[in-house]
Formats: C-alpha cells, sequence, structure tokens
C-alpha cells in the first residue's frame, strides 16, 4: 500500500514552492507536481519582478493584507537566501490634471492599507527624482519602499529550501483528474497516481481546472496578457526609480523600470486572451508600449532593446484573490492570485499553514522557517563570480567568461547544470545564471552556451 | 582593505580580430609590451567560424578560407612577441584608461599607456529588431549560425527564412546549405538585394533562392520549434505566412561599444561606435578604435588595415605623449547613416587606406560626393562605384584635401 504524502502542492511556481517550504518545514511531508519541465516557468518568471509595498492594493481586501505582510516576509527572506533585492523607490507621475487630481486620494488609500511612507511632490522634484521624464509631469507621489527583485532565484531559493527539508519535486507531472479514496486524494498524473492527505492547488493559470476537478464552480481563469520591453544595460542611468502611472477611469498606464539584473523595462500592457498558453508579443503591443514609452522617457527609446517578452496573469472575475479551505476534502484553493504573486508567496504560504492549523492538522516545525540554503546572486547591484578575486583563486572556473553580455562565467554555469533542480532548455539555464540575456543574445556565445547546456544535460 | 596592483603596460589592444591582431604584430617588433585581451577562448575574430575563402586579400594579399586567415593572424602577431591572453574579459574601463580584467588567474586592474579597442561589431538580434511572436529556438544571427555549424559541427534545422539579402546573407545561405539546411525566402526591407548585383544574380541562379524585397519580417511563430514566419509587404501591407523552422537575422550591424561607452568615449553621429580622426583617436587621450567597432562593418582585410594604421598614431603617442588639438568634426548626411573618420585634426597625416567609410541607406547608382564646411561647398567629386546599402561606400579621404582642420563642422553628402 502507498503511504500517501501529507500535502501535494499542485503547482512550482512561486506561490507553489512558497507553500511547500512552508509546509514541509512545518513536518508535513511534501511533494510538488509541476506540470512543465521546470520551476517558476508559469507568471512566475514573466512578470514585473517589483516587490511591492501593497500601497495601491483593495484596502481591506485579503490580497492587500497578504502583500504588506508578504512584503515583509520577503525582504527578510531575500536577505537570509542572497536573492538580489534593489529597494530604489517608485514616484507615480501625474501627466495631466484628472491624474494630479487623483494623487491625494492615492495617498490616502495607501494608508488604509497600512503604507504612510508616500509623499506628495511637485513637478520640480519629479524632475529630480526622475531627469531624463519625458516634458509635461505635472506632480508626483513617492512610494519609497517599493523595490526590485529577482523573482527567478526566488522561486529557485524557495524550492531548494522544500527541497532540504525533505520534499519532493516531480516536474513534467501534469494532474489530469482527482479521485477520493477513503484517505486523502488520488491525483491521476501524467507520470502516475499520487496519493496526498491534503491537496494545495497553486496551479496559476490551470487553478481553475484543478478546481473544477475538486467539484467547484467558483472562478474561471481568463489569461490578461501583459507585455513588456526590455531595454540595453546601457539604458539603465536614465531610470533610477521606478516610475509608475496614475491609474485612471480610462485605464492603467505603463511602468518604467529598472531591473534587478540591470537592464530597464516598459510595460506591461493588459489584454484579455483567450489562449491560457499563449505568451507572444504583438506588433501592436510593442507599437503601443514605444509610443507610451516616448512620452514617459524619450531618450530611453536611443537605446537598443535587447528583449520583449510577456507574462500572463492568471486574472479572474474576481477581485481579490480566491483563497479557499475545504476541510472536507482537505483540499485548498489558491486562484486568482492575479498580479501580486511574488510579493505576497511567503505570506500566502503562512496564511495557508493558519488554515490548515485551524483546520486540525498537526504541525510540528515552526512557523516563519529560516531559509536553509542560499542561491547565486544574478543582480547587477552586487558583486558577481567575475569579479571577485577570491572565487577565482578557490575555482579558476569562476574567472572564464562565457556569456560575455552579462559576465557569466562557466563555474556558474557548471554549478546550474549540476544544481538540485538543474535546467533543462536554455530559458531555464537563463533564469539560473543570466546566460543568453544579454545584448547580443547569443550572437558570440549562443552555440557555446547551448552545447554546455546539452552536455549537462546528458550527464 | 587589500592593495591591488596595477599593471602598466605599455600598450593594450582590446579583440584579437583581424584588426587587434593586425594592430599587435605591426607594434609589437617596436615596442616591448604588447598586450593583447580576447575574451574567446580562441584569437582570431569572427573569421574564425567563416569558413568561406576571400580573406586576406588586402593585408595578406591572398584569398584565404576565414579560419585559415584568422590562425594566420594570430601567428604573425605572436612571432612578432605580443603577449595575446584568451579567456581575458574586460569587465570595467573608466575614463582614465584603467581596466578590469577578468581571466582563470584572476581580476587584474590594468592601466596602458596607449589603449586601442578593437572590439568589433555584432548583428542585431530579433527584440532589437522589434520582431513581434513567440520565442521558440531556431533564431539565430549569423554569427550564432556559423559558431554553431563551423565550430560546433551541429546543423540548425532543415528549412530558413534569411532575413536580409546583404553579402553577409548570402553567407549565411551557404553556410545553412553546408548543413543540410534549405533557405527557402530571404527578405530585404530594400527594393533590391544589397548585394553585388552580379554576386546576387548568380546566388540566385545557382542557390535558388527566391528573395522578396520590399518585406519585413513581422513576427516569428512557434512554440517550442520556430514554425513559421509572418512577411509583410512593405508596399501593399499585405502579410503571408512563410513556413520554416529557422530564422536566420543576417546584417543590421552594431558595434561592441559597451567599453567605449563605460569609458565616456565621444561616440559618431550614425554609427553608435567611438568618433576617431584619421590617426584613429579617440576623444580621450591615448585611447585608440579600430576595425569594425568604428565602422560596422567592412570587410575583415579593412579592419585589419586599420591595425596597421593605427600604429604610427600608438608610436607617436608613446614617444611624444601629447594630447592632439581639437579638430573638425565630419559629419555624414542622409542617405550616409555615419562616416569614418568622423573627424580630422590638424595633426593627422593620413587615412587609413586614404579612404572614408560610409554607410549608405539607399542605392546610389552615380553618387556624386559633395564635401562642404561652415555652409560653402567645397568640392564635389563623382565616383565611379555605387553606393549601395547593406555595406560601406568608401569614398576616397582625397575629398577633405580643402578642409579647413582649424574650422567649422564638415559635411558629407550625396548629391
Amino acid at each position: 500500500m502507498v503511504v500517501p504524502y501529507d500535502i501535494a502542492v499542485i503547482g512550482a511556481g512561486v506561490v507553489g514552492c512558497a507553500v511547500a517550504r512552508e509546509l514541509v518545514a512545518s513536518g508535513l511531508s511534501t511533494v510538488i507536481l509541476e506540470a512543465r519541465g521546470d520551476v517558476g516557468d508559469g507568471t512566475s518568471k514573466a512578470n514585473t519582478a517589483i516587490l511591492h509595498t501593497g500601497f495601491d492594493s483593495t484596502p481591506g481586501s485579503l490580497e492587500s493584507r497578504l502583500v504588506a505582510r508578504g512584503y515583509h516576509l520577503l525582504e527578510q527572506y531575500a536577505d537570509a537566501a542572497g536573492i538580489a533585492v534593489e529597494r530604489v523607490g517608485a514616484v507615480l507621475v501625474a501627466w495631466d490634471d484628472e491624474q494630479l487630481a487623483a494623487l491625494p486620494s492615492l495617498a490616502e488609500k495607501a494608508s488604509r492599507n497600512g503604507y504612510e511612507e508616500t509623499e506628495l511632490v511637485d513637478a520640480d522634484a519629479v524632475y529630480a527624482l526622475v531627469p531624463a521624464l519625458g516634458p509635461g509631469a505635472l506632480g508626483g507621489l513617492t512610494v519609497p519602499g517599493e523595490s526590485i527583485i529577482d523573482p527567478w532565484s526566488t522561486t529557485l531559493a524557495l524550492v531548494n529550501d522544500a527541497l532540504t527539508h525533505g520534499a519532493e519535486l516531480r516536474r513534467g507531472c501534469a494532474v489530469t483528474g482527482v479521485s477520493r479514496p477513503s484517505v486523502g486524494t488520488t491525483l491521476s498524473t501524467s507520470e502516475g497516481d499520487v496519493s496526498a492527505r491534503w491537496v494545495v492547488n497553486a496551479a496559476g493559470l490551470g487553478a481553475d481546472v484543478i478546481d473544477r476537478m475538486f467539484g467547484h464552480d467558483r472562478f474561471t481563469v481568463v489569461p490578461r496578457r501583459g507585455e513588456l520591453i526590455v531595454f540595453d544595460k546601457l539604458a539603465r542611468p536614465l531610470a533610477p526609480r521606478i516610475v509608475l502611472p496614475v491609474p485612471t477611469a480610462v485605464g492603467k498606464g505603463v511602468l518604467v523600470s529598472p531591473t534587478i539584473f540591470g537592464n530597464v523595462m516598459l510595460g506591461p500592457t493588459a489584454e484579455e486572451l483567450e489562449d491560457r498558453t499563449d505568451t507572444s508579443t504583438s506588433v501592436q503591443g510593442v507599437e503601443t508600449l514605444l509610443e507610451k514609452g516616448s512620452r514617459i522617457m524619450p531618450e530611453l527609446l536611443t537605446e537598443e532593446v535587447t528583449a520583449m517578452y510577456a507574462g500572463l496573469r492568471a486574472a479572474t472575475e474576481h477581485s481579490d484573490y480566491v483563497i479557499a479551505i475545504d476541510p472536507d476534502s482537505q483540499y485548498v484553493c489558491l486562484g486568482g492570485i492575479r498580479s501580486t504573486g511574488l510579493t505576497a508567496s511567503l505570506a500566502i504560504a503562512e496564511h495557508v499553514r493558519g488554515l490548515l492549523a485551524d483546520a486540525g492538522v498537526a504541525l510540528t516545525g515552526p512557523s516563519e522557517p529560516s531559509a536553509a540554503t542560499r542561491v547565486p546572486n544574478l543582480g547587477e547591484a552586487f558583486p558577481r563570480p567575475y569579479q571577485r578575486a577570491d572565487l577565482i583563486a578557490e575555482d579558476p572556473e569562476y574567472g572564464r567568461v562565457v556569456c560575455f553580455c552579462e559576465r557569466v562565467t562557466r563555474g556558474e554555469v557548471r554549478d546550474a547544470l549540476g544544481s538540485a533542480v538543474p535546467p533543462r532548455d536554455l530559458d531555464g539555464l537563463r533564469r539560473r545564471t543570466r546566460a543568453l540575456m544579454g545584448r547580443c543574445q547569443g550572437f558570440f556565445c549562443g552555440a557555446e552556451v547551448e552545447r554546455l547546456l546539452d552536455e549537462g544535460v546528458d550527464q | 582593505m587589500t592593495e591591488r596592483t596595477v599593471l602598466l603596460p605599455a600598450v593594450v589592444i582590446i579583440g584579437a580580430g583581424p584588426a587587434g591582431l593586425t594592430a599587435a604584430a605591426d607594434l609589437a617588433p617596436h615596442v616591448p609590451e604588447v598586450f593583447v585581451l580576447e575574451r574567446e577562448q580562441v584569437a582570431g575574430g569572427i573569421p574564425r567560424h567563416s569558413d568561406h575563402t576571400g580573406y586576406g586579400l588586402r593585408d595578406l594579399r591572398r584569398s584565404l578560407r576565414g579560419p585559415m586567415y584568422a590562425a594566420r593572424l594570430v601567428e604573425r602577431a605572436m612571432a612578432a612577441g605580443a603577449r595575446l591572453q584568451t579567456e581575458a574579459t574586460v569587465g570595467r574601463l573608466d575614463g582614465n584608461r584603467t581596466l578590469t580584467v577578468t581571466s582563470p588567474a584572476g581580476v587584474q586592474l590594468v592601466r596602458p599607456r596607449a589603449l586601442v579597442l578593437a572590439t568589433g561589431a555584432r548583428e542585431r538580434p530579433r527584440a532589437a529588431r522589434l520582431i513581434a511572436g513567440d520565442r521558440p529556438a531556431g533564431v539565430y544571427t549569423t554569427g550564432h549560425l556559423q559558431s554553431l555549424v563551423h565550430l560546433q559541427h551541429r546543423s540548425p534545422g532543415r528549412r530558413a527564412v534569411v532575413v536580409g539579402a546583404e553579402l553577409v546573407s548570402w553567407s549565411a545561405v551557404l553556410t545553412l546549405r553546408h548543413a543540410g539546411c534549405e533557405t527557402v525566402l530571404m527578405t530585404t526591407t530594400y527594393r533590391r538585394p544589397e548585394s553585388y548585383k552580379a554576386f546576387s544574380a548568380v546566388g540566385r541562379t545557382l542557390l535558388r533562392v527566391p528573395v522578396s524585397v520590399r518585406s519585413r519580417v513581422l513576427s516569428i511563430v512557434g512554440r517550442d520549434r520556430v514554425e513559421a514566419v509572418q512577411v509583410q509587404d512593405m508596399t501593399s501591407g499585405v502579410v503571408r505566412r512563410v513556413e520554416c523552422d529557422t530564422v536566420v537575422l543576417t546584417g543590421d550591424w552594431v558595434p561592441d561599444n559597451e567599453l567605449a561607452r563605460m569609458a565616456g568615449l565621444d561616440l559618431a553621429a550614425g554609427s553608435a561606435g567611438p568618433a576617431v580622426d584619421a590617426t584613429l583617436r579617440t576623444s580621450h587621450a591615448g585611447v585608440f578604435a579600430i576595425g569594425n567597432l568604428v565602422h560596422p562593418v567592412d570587410t575583415a582585410d579593412v579592419a585589419a588595415l586599420d591595425g596597421r594604421h593605427v600604429v604610427a598614431g600608438v608610436r607617436r603617442w608613446l614617444d611624444e605623449g601629447e594630447p592632439p588639438d581639437a579638430g573638425v568634426r565630419i559629419l555624414a548626411d542622409s542617405p550616409l547613416r555615419w562616416i569614418a573618420p568622423s573627424q580630422v585634426r590638424p595633426d593627422d597625416r593620413g587615412f587609413a587606406r586614404a579612404r572614408l567609410l560610409t554607410w549608405c541607406d539607399e542605392f546610389v547608382g552615380v553618387p556624386v560626393v559633395e564635401v562642404s564646411q561652415d555652409g560653402r561647398l567645397l568640392g564635389r567629386t563623382r565616383l565611379p562605384w555605387s553606393a549601395v546599402p547593406g555595406r560601406t561606400f568608401r569614398i576616397p579621404a582625397r575629398v577633405l584635401d580643402p578642409v579647413n582642420r582649424h574650422g567649422g563642422d564638415v559635411t558629407v553628402r550625396l548629391g
């Protein structure tokens, strides 16, 4: 007879990995089931990578509470695990009278969300904060705590911790059906049956499909695509902090933000799609972004575009997260985590622990587990191996640069290929090392990096 | 705080392609410490993986295959006594000629008395060309393709669309064919294929590749692997789908100018490369720039001859150490996109190959070069060779003879 896991988490995105880590550290045997070939391969890899203060959440919502708590938890965790974070701060810029008039109420909303550090500033102050801003800014609202973070290393750190505490990870394992035997649930998957006492649905873009397998019909995921343009690192001095749009009745504008990897990003758009696997960028989307970018920061467009990508938000018809526990089915649903999953991840995990405790699940480990592993630094603002004489002296492979644009060394590629959750494809290698995310996009190093990956995957 | 030692050689050349290696080979007999820093594992530059003939015509007076040419230039540099270091990556360059070099030996600060930037150029990738769509495997620049085929001996796919119909694009077609990949279409935004008329006619006949003019690739389709491209006719706006599993982005060169920008060098208008004078000096004393970094791109032998030409200037700097006087800017007027050198100083003696190099965005069958200074026309010169988009247009430097090197800006245009 198969001994069921205590917990099966469906989805190895940032939320699923945070939950798995929390629960396995609480003493529950845990398996993470990921349909795709890698962890963090859905929305978790394709977002704006902002660690949100939550100043603009809907006050009183569960999302508001979990984002605020998550900000604090993730900041601490990032420090302990070595995940790069930069507290660059943000400024909302008002470009017309309507937007200007909306600023005080946004400050007040921030207050109701428990964030008191916003400050109304005039046009001169805005231009002092962002000298490269285009003409026409009338004033702004600063949000000093808004930060940028490495989203890829966050997911990896969380899953590494979970594995260190004894969790199992199964990649390429899609849940196709649910049946309820006497003890817990049996999940049918593409890799055979998995039995668990409790199931946590962190399936992101597929959360509604899983929820329906459990007999519910409470939300539908409508993917909202956000396209983004990433500019060359040489543009970085233009964006010392995040420039946010002022949301109006017409809609949300686009932001310009420095990235943790040293680039500048412009976006996102917001467009409802039918195909929840469509992460293509569109001709129209690119045109729209460039047009908006040319007004927000004209000089930005004189720099080369390094990358364009799109992420899908798991939006639902509800304005708040759909987090619910069903003690009879021993099932927890984490649906509709649209735009703030990265920031809220650790708070969601903490919340799930609480829900299980209230439902009578015996938890033996501590809450707020410490970081069990450290991840390599990918942040451009902090030292990386190619700059570290001490590391190179110990291991010359850290002095052999293979991706020149991003200064990624052979030692780092080797480490990624030999890690607990190694990459299966170039995209996975890129997220673990920064290889191939540079301006040449493989002109110089593409063939060699691909060869290293193939060699490493073969072994 | 640890003391960081700084190496102080006479000369550092960054980049061991044809330009850097030739500069090294010609300098080393006269200057004891000429370091060449190459970040790749093997020196030689792009010719290492350009496995076709035609290399070495102007500098070695032979026609060699790329890899042989590269090896020959490396030998010459070493034989001359240059200190070539591979796997040496310059991570930082500041405005005072101080480099931070990463290698398996560690992190080293180097401050040469003369610095020569020979970092070359690269082709712009798909995102830089604003090609939207999915992001599947199977999309390459020619550089990537050549490395894959000629260095790794691997095949990209079976059915390719080549973006661009310049010389380098035909080189890509040949490389694809060598790897068992058929080219089903070449696209160009221009009205006619940019490469030499004769060559492209031969190419079309022998290789039988249809060329779609006034066309651009709008987007790429395919989840894990390329499945098709969407090609738009720029005249009619009609978009059609072309099935393929490989896309090769050719031409559309940008100089590898990161170090130049880190150091704060003045850039030439229109090229994104550092501005240089006829002696190949940049805006910073003791810093020189040569090759395709300055003129993206001309042929390898022209880059090599830059390396030869810069030797005089480097030696003069090492002997005299005099920062040069200000000169006059040379500005290129549309349809000329950039011109190199983009400056001429009073003490400049001659131009490399006695030529100005420019890039023309339109086909001009019978170009008449007009040179003006301070708004006055100085001269008109009709040239017997056409200006063709997709490759450099060379102008004899004597057109600048009437220029007053203490005067105002000079403009070069095609009348």
